[in-house]
């Protein structure tokens, strides 16, 4: 029991895909320009690698392990494919905003890395539990991410049209936040801020 | 004239890291040396400007005559995987070297966004053939252009007095931010050439 919750959490703080391990860095820069947006491409990241780790799970002894990559490929792409259709009919604002970034979470590193970490080698519970941590985890930093960006970057927060703050916080919005070197400076500072925060008094891992 | 707007466009405008952020786990990983990062930079040139060949013969001459267009994404996958274990094997047979030198990196360009992210870019730009392996050719050169500027600031650092916690990914992306804005400078010289 304590082994399946460890399975769940560890992807959303200690191990947290993206400002743990810094995987998945693509769309994770290129999603986060707002709140709303974040959530999204985390909700399809969250179907993607759930499923995907249950049927890579099941399928583990008997797919040979010479084969194992594309093999994992098809499953991760028929996934991606029923998110891009399903996202398409229901959400196509969101859809149109998030545009090639869908089709390419079947490149994202973080579903492959748990397909050949853990799902190829846990039994099918175990994986699922690790796909919902991960996929939290993943969904968190980018709302995060996507938060100081769309705070910093329009001086307001919206929600599907609706700004939370009417006019606006009161300050210049610094336009450089939502385009791309706000994305790259965001997760920088965020990741050295991490770092500040859990430095040891002792020597520390040496990271990249 | 397009053919020249598509090429500069992808070098400088529409890069991939500091515009579309596409390929940026191999930009990170691979970027420690200038020369692992040419060696990297060749591999994804050749197979980026394959890929959007022949993806543009699956998407025209399969996909959208039998009417199949939404198994887009898993037949693309499975082309560029197919391509990058070409690739591998050549590279393996050629250059041990270079092979070791790559490491894990070259299985993974499977998996490097910048591939399937130009295959697909040509689908939506509605590009023809040669506007289409214009446009990878570009686009890879543009990334490769990051990677190896990149790679250069970055043998830098090991004489730089860096405060500790900024050490390793932190700086790496501070400094791609600021790559990133100085590139918006050629947007100027860009519309003043296509005016």
């Amino acid at each position: 029991m304590n082994g399946l919750i460890k399975d769940f959490t560890k992807g959303i703080i200690a191990e947290n895909p993206v400002f743990r391990i810094v995987l998945g860095m693509c769309p994770t820069l290129a999603t986060s320009t707002a709140v709303e947006n974040g959530f999204w491409m985390g909700l399809a990241v969250i179907f993607v690698l759930t499923f995907s780790n249950i049927l890579i799970a099941a399928v583990r002894k008997a797919v040979p392990d010479k084969i194992r990559i594309p093999a994992y490929i098809v499953i991760i792409a028929s996934f991606v494919t029923i998110v891009d259709l399903v996202m398409h009919a229901f959400v196509p604002a969101m859809y149109e905003i998030l545009g090639i970034f869908i089709p390419l979470i079947v490149v994202n590193c973080i579903i492959f890395a748990r397909a050949e970490a853990f799902a190829s080698k846990n039994p099918i519970l175990n994986s699922a539990l690790d796909g919902i941590g991960m996929g939290i985890g993943f969904m968190l930093s980018l709302i995060v991410i996507g938060f100081v960006r769309e705070v910093l970057g329009t001086a307001n927060l919206a929600w599907s049209g609706h700004s939370l703050f009417g006019k606006g916080l009161g300050f210049e919005p610094a336009l450089v936040m939502i385009m791309p070197p706000g994305a790259f400076w965001t997760m920088g500072i965020l990741l050295g801020l991490m770092n500040l925060a859990t430095r040891k008094p002792k020597k520390r891992r040496a990271r990249a | 004239m397009t053919y020249l707007y598509i090429l500069l466009g992808g070098l400088l405008i529409n890069n991939f890291i500091f515009q579309r952020f596409l390929g940026i786990c191999p930009f990170l990983g691979v970027s420690k040396r200038v020369e692992t990062a040419a060696g990297m930079s060749m591999a994804v040139i050749f197979v980026m400007t394959m890929a959007s060949a022949v993806t543009w013969f699956f998407q025209h001459m399969l996909l959208v005559p039998f009417g199949v267009e939404y198994l887009q994404t898993i037949v693309f996958i499975l082309v560029i995987a197919t391509l990058v274990q070409f690739v591998e094997m050549v590279v393996l047979k050629t250059s041990p070297v270079l092979y070791q030198a790559l490491g894990i990196y070259l299985p993974l360009i499977t998996t490097n966004c910048a591939v399937l992210g130009v295959a697909l870019i040509n689908v939506v730009e509605n590009y023809n053939l040669i506007e289409s392996v214009v446009n990878g050719f570009a686009s890879a050169c543009g990334w490769s252009l990051a990677i190896l500027l990149f790679a250069g600031i970055r043998e830098r650092w090991e004489i730089t007095d860096i405060p500790d916690v900024l050490k390793g990914f932190p700086i790496a992306f501070i400094s791609t931010g600021l790559m990133s804005i100085s590139f918006y400078g050629f947007q100027g010289l860009f519309q003043s050439l296509f005016k």
